[in-house]
């Protein structure tokens, strides 16, 4: 046992030892410790070098707010973090530490260098210097500066990690598990209320946790706490989440709480979640964040071994732990004087404690002049010694710092206090204002956005008395608007120690203000001459100081240097501190892990995967798939030894010369049903649909009310009141939308009804000059002949003895039936269909054979060879505009003068000089190859394929003014060289639609 | 995360449940062919972007399917009110005198 450890004191478990590793070696710790209380007990405060100068650094606070000692844990591969912070982390038997930003080792850092070039690199240096040579920037100057400036290192495997999500709803939230929190919850609980308690700490109890003096209601602090602990538990309409950060305090009284659930184990059970993130929507909520310790800013403060006196008295109290064994006090605060008092009873030597007020309550000056302490009042820190661990502090009287030499006082570690600051974190994200206290020298909440309370410290009230006072009123208060009637009751204090304290700014020094090195930001480096500086070089607004120097802007979010940071600009300034104000805070409070915000939402579960009822017979077909929206399609069915170009050539010849299949189940289906339903469609889409005969179907094009192409396709009339609407694949959705929209809140006197229909049908596609051999034996109630049934016809008959809506379509050129059926009844139809196909050669492909054959008869795919800034006519499908419409949806629109204006990008097909080149799609084209870079662009490649039917590549493209180019050679300047092609019509294949009745 | 009160469902309900869905009380007009130019320009893209209280469009598409119209502060992201498709602008100082009364309470 350490030396540093009292036996039998705190609440760590003295008889459950645990080993962990740091930097690789093996230290001893105890069950309840934290890394940086495991640490602290085996002597070891140097943790970690700074951001930018590699200044050796050791644990500063005890809490959640910790600059300095960021460690990396790891419980190996996908399980590493990086940023951890040793006063959160808890010691488990086998954890594994690492210090970061060092090299080789944390005693001998290479990167020190940069602290001896300090004067070289002030506040925004990168934006003076290292502005020459120009091309430097890039490829040394950033890539060596990010290599020296870091933290830890990200992992580079997978998280191997799951995490969980889950809602939750209370009457009343506490935020912050101390003694006005707890107090808080009590009051609401036993009135009844659903209450939600979270703490961010491995126990309930904040500052209870390091209270050993006071007793409450009679009984020693931790007596109480036990007792009400054990009652909150008790309670059915409780809930206590320690471990547990609120990191955001969203619309509506919505939190979001993080809670660790494995960090602290050894072993984690195999499918625990590492953590999970409640998504509270509380009827009040209660802020009971507490207080957070300043540091005071003057030369030398940065060093290992000086530390916050609270947090002194943190690791004393709560986990047994002497900090040092012969301390240093400086102070602005009466609470330090507690920790001095505390530590000097546990048998630290207190050599002094320095407090720069000149004048203190005598009630501390008795305590220390008992306890043989030296007082040195209006005193002030000059300097400090020691190179991986403070061994000496300068002390000297304010007055006369110009003058005097100073004292010198060995010591190994420095306590010091410049306050407390109300942590308003979470009141500050709902836009609640802060208003500037005089009297205690701190921004105390003002007006509130949301149905909360802030209670104890956070309002700026001291000590034990007060905070379990105002933490049960306001619980009783918060309980009351959330309909409950709570009593008043508030426990009794004795022995609670009193405190004030100033806040000052930075400490006077003797050294010259360039050689002065008074950290305010410890994690960013942030020094006082950063903050003048940046004062001097024209920042007047904080916002513009906090960007310029990076102070607050490191993980811990400026939670100890904020208000030195503004008080020292606001001197700079010569304003007062209010009118200078702080920078805003911004969720999360603290670092939360990317998996917490995922949650569920990782590999496989990331999105839907939506299948259509075919989709087991591709798999076991060997499809190879690709996503289409959120659906997954069967792409291409590859035989054994086949490349995708050797199937898809194969699919397509046997679809042009055969019968091809291809499952259409994911075109999206609207139902458009009532009296007005052609009227409706007549606005809607670009074609004429009043008209359209019973049975019969037309291509329809969807504009958006600007002009251009929204989505398209077939819509099929099946009685005077009904029409089978289909649209694109990833389009059905926003088209129900846009229709439901216009049908809602434009035309809302037209009797129509609009049904999604997509998942209810599955649709097979049959194309080929045999498709109507294979199909006519299995159809019941339609004839399929040219007469009966002509291409663009539908009808509601059986197929294969299912009722079943067959259309007579093509996206392909050749002879096309599209079979729904409903889904239920869908894979066994496919099934039919493939074992009858076998005598008329059928074969089955996928969404790449569909793409080919469709671009070889010119046939757009909406989002592919359209891009929202593309016209019917620009597109050539000037012929499905319904002129003599008085107006339909973008109709107005497409004769704004952009639209018809002459040089548009028109549709074009484009054949390469070389048949063998298939053009890259996305491809640049321009006139000239040879003029001179940029060169001037005049359109794109949208489709490009190898056409098996015409033994030779095939393009689509946007092209300036194109159907004006018909026969003109273009060019496409690659990577590879120049390929070039010629302008052709947009149809390859079958230009006289003769095979569509072959 | 926003609660908001669908006019049609009579219930407040999660954002997750709704969609934006633009500025309201820009109608279609009768006849677009009657407008210039610029009268079809306003229309289609120039809107308020208000800093403050601003009228617009939701869907409650996860539940009822309705369009229905709210105002909106778009500094705190409070709702003042929300009511069904077709009704009139709500009048915005009874609306804020409103408000005002709850707060104070």
């Amino acid at each position: 046992m350490s030396a540093l450890r009292i036996p039998g004191k705190g609440r760590v478990d003295h008889a459950q030892p645990v080993r962990f590793t740091f930097d690789g070696k093996s230290y001893q710790g105890l069950a309840g410790d934290t890394l940086a209380s495991a640490l602290l007990a085996n002597g070891v405060h140097l943790v970690g070098r700074s951001f930018k100068y590699h200044r050796p650094r050791g644990v500063v606070s005890a809490g959640s707010e910790e600059p300095n000692a960021l460690v990396g844990v790891s419980r190996g591969s996908g399980r590493e973090e990086p940023n951890t912070r040793a006063t959160m982390q808890e010691v488990y038997d086998g954890l594994a530490a690492v210090s970061q930003n060092r090299w080789p080792c944390l005693h001998f850092d290479a990167g020190a260098g940069a602290d001896v070039l300090h004067r070289l690199l002030p506040a925004g240096f990168y934006y003076k210097t290292f502005l020459w040579p120009k091309r430097f920037w890039d490829r040394v100057y950033e890539p060596l500066i990010r290599r020296a400036a870091g933290l830890g290192v990200a992992p580079s495997e997978p998280d191997a990690d799951s995490y969980a999500s889950r809602y939750a709803h209370c009457d009343v939230l506490v935020v912050g598990g101390g003694p006005a929190g707890i107090a808080a919850a009590l009051a609401a609980a036993r009135s009844g209320a659903r209450v939600i308690l979270a703490d961010e700490q491995a126990e309930i109890g904040g500052s209870l946790l390091a209270e050993t003096g006071a007793r409450i209601d009679g009984q020693p602090a931790w007596d109480w706490l036990a007792a009400a602990r054990a009652e909150l538990e008790g309670m059915a309409n409780v809930r206590l989440l320690p471990r547990t950060t609120a990191i955001g305090y969203y619309h509506q009284n919505m939190v979001g709480l993080a809670e660790r659930v494995t960090d602290h184990l050894a072993a984690p059970p195999q499918h625990a979640p590492r953590e999970r993130m409640w998504r509270v929507r509380a009827g009040q909520v209660v802020l009971a964040q507490g207080a957070i310790e300043r540091p005071l800013v003057f030369h030398g403060n940065d060093r290992p071994g000086v530390m916050l006196a609270g947090a002194a008295r943190t690791y004393l109290h709560r986990y047994g732990v002497k900090v040092g064994e012969r301390a240093v006090v400086v102070t602005s605060h009466d609470s330090a004087w507690q920790t001095a008092f505390d530590l000097a009873d546990a048998g630290v030597s207190v050599a002094a404690i320095a407090d720069v007020r000149a004048e203190v309550d005598s009630a501390l000056l008795a305590g220390a002049q008992q306890r043989g302490i030296e007082i040195l009042l209006g005193h002030t820190v000059t300097g400090t010694s020691g190179r991986l661990r403070i061994n000496a502090v300068t002390l000297a009287a304010a007055e006369l710092v110009a003058t005097a030499a100073g004292r010198v006082l060995r010591c190994d570690v420095l306590l010091m206090s410049g306050g407390w600051t109300p942590s308003l974190h979470l009141f500050s994200h709902t836009q609640g204002r802060l208003a500037w206290d005089e009297a205690s020298q701190s921004f105390l909440p003002g007006e509130r956005t949301e149905d909360c309370h802030i209670a104890g410290a956070g309002r700026g009230l001291w000590g034990l008395g007060a905070a379990l006072a105002d933490g049960a009123a306001m619980g009783a208060a918060a309980a009351r608007a959330a309909g409950f009637s709570p009593d008043m009751s508030a426990p009794t204090v004795e022995g609670d120690p009193a405190g004030s304290g100033v806040t000052t700014t930075e400490l006077p020094g003797n050294r010259a203000a360039h050689n002065t090195r008074a950290f305010v930001d410890f994690q960013n480096d942030v020094t006082a001459k950063d903050i003048r500086l940046a004062v001097h070089e024209g920042m007047r607004s904080i916002e513009h100081v906090k960007r310029y120097t990076t102070t607050g802007m490191a993980t811990d979010q400026g939670k100890l240097a904020g208000m030195n940071a503004l008080a020292i600009a606001a001197e700079t300034l010569g304003a007062p501190l209010p009118a200078v104000g702080l920078t805003t805070f911004r969720p999360p409070y603290t670092p939360t892990t990317f998996g917490a915000f995922a949650g569920y939402h990782q590999g496989e579960t990331f999105d839907v995967t939506r299948k259509t009822p075919i989709d087991p017979w591709a798999e076991a077909s060997g499809a190879v798939f690709e996503p289409v929206s959120l659906w997954r399609r069967a792409r291409y069915f590859p035989k054994p030894g086949e490349d995708m170009h050797a199937a898809v050539a194969r699919e397509c010849r046997a679809t042009r010369s055969a019968v091809g299949m291809m499952d259409a189940s994911t075109l999206g289906k609207i139902e458009v049903v009532g009296p007005d339903a052609a009227e409706f469609l007549n606005r809607m889409y670009t074609n004429p649909f009043t008209r359209l005969g019973v049975g019969r179907c037309r291509y329809g094009v969807l504009l958006g009310e600007d002009g251009f192409i929204r989505d398209d396709g077939v819509i099929g009339r099946l009685a005077a009141d009904r029409f089978h609407v289909t649209t694109t694949t990833g389009g059905a959705p926003r088209v129900l939308n846009m229709m439901e929209d216009y049908l809602q809140t434009e035309w809302p006197d037209l009797r129509v009804w609009l049904t999604s229909t997509t998942e209810q049908w599955v649709t097979v596609a049959l194309n080929g000059p045999n498709a109507r051999r294979l199909l006519e034996p299995l159809v019941e109630g339609q004839a399929l002949t040219d007469e009966a049934f002509p291409h663009m016809s539908v009808s509601e008959c059986r197929v294969a003895g299912f009722s079943a809506r067959l259309f007579r379509v093509s996206f392909t050129g050749e002879m096309g039936f599209e079979v729904n059926v409903p889904a239920r009844h869908g894979l066994e139809l496919w099934e039919l269909l493939a074992a009858a196909g076998q005598e008329h050669g059928l074969c089955v492909y996928g969404t790449e054979a569909m793409h080919v054959l469709r671009a070889e008869k010119g046939f757009i795919i909406v989002g592919q060879d359209s891009d929202g800034t593309v016209t019917p006519d620009d597109a050539g499908l000037g012929w499905a505009i319904g002129r003599r419409k008085s107006d339909f949806v973008g109709k107005r629109s497409l004769a704004r003068p952009d639209l018809v204006a002459r040089n548009r990008k028109q549709l074009v097909g484009l054949v390469t000089h070389d048949p063998r080149t298939v053009l890259e799609e996305g491809a640049q084209i321009v006139e000239d190859p040879n003029q001179p870079l940029p060169m001037t662009m005049i359109g794109h490649v949208t489709s490009s394929y190898w056409s098996e039917a015409l033994g030779r590549s095939i393009a689509l493209a946007l092209v300036e003014g194109g159907r004006m180019r018909m026969g003109d050679m273009l060019y496409l300047p690659m990577p590879e060289g120049t390929h070039s092609a010629r302008v052709t019509g947009t149809v390859f294949y079958d230009p006289q639609g003769e095979r569509l009745s072959a | 995360m926003l609660l908001i009160h669908c006019p049609y469902c009579a219930a407040t309900l999660p954002e997750l449940e709704f969609a934006y869905a633009g500025e309201a009380h820009i109608a279609r007009p009768a006849d677009p062919s009657t407008f210039s130019d610029e009268q079809w320009r306003d229309f289609l893209f120039i809107r308020t972007n208000a800093r403050g209280l601003h009228f617009e469009r939701w869907r409650h598409v996860h539940g009822c399917g309705r369009f229905f119209n709210a105002v909106r502060d778009t500094v705190s992201d409070k709702f003042l009110t929300t009511y069904k498709a077709g009704e009139p602008k709500p009048e915005l100082e009874a609306l804020l005198k409103a408000a005002g009364k709850d707060a104070a309470e």
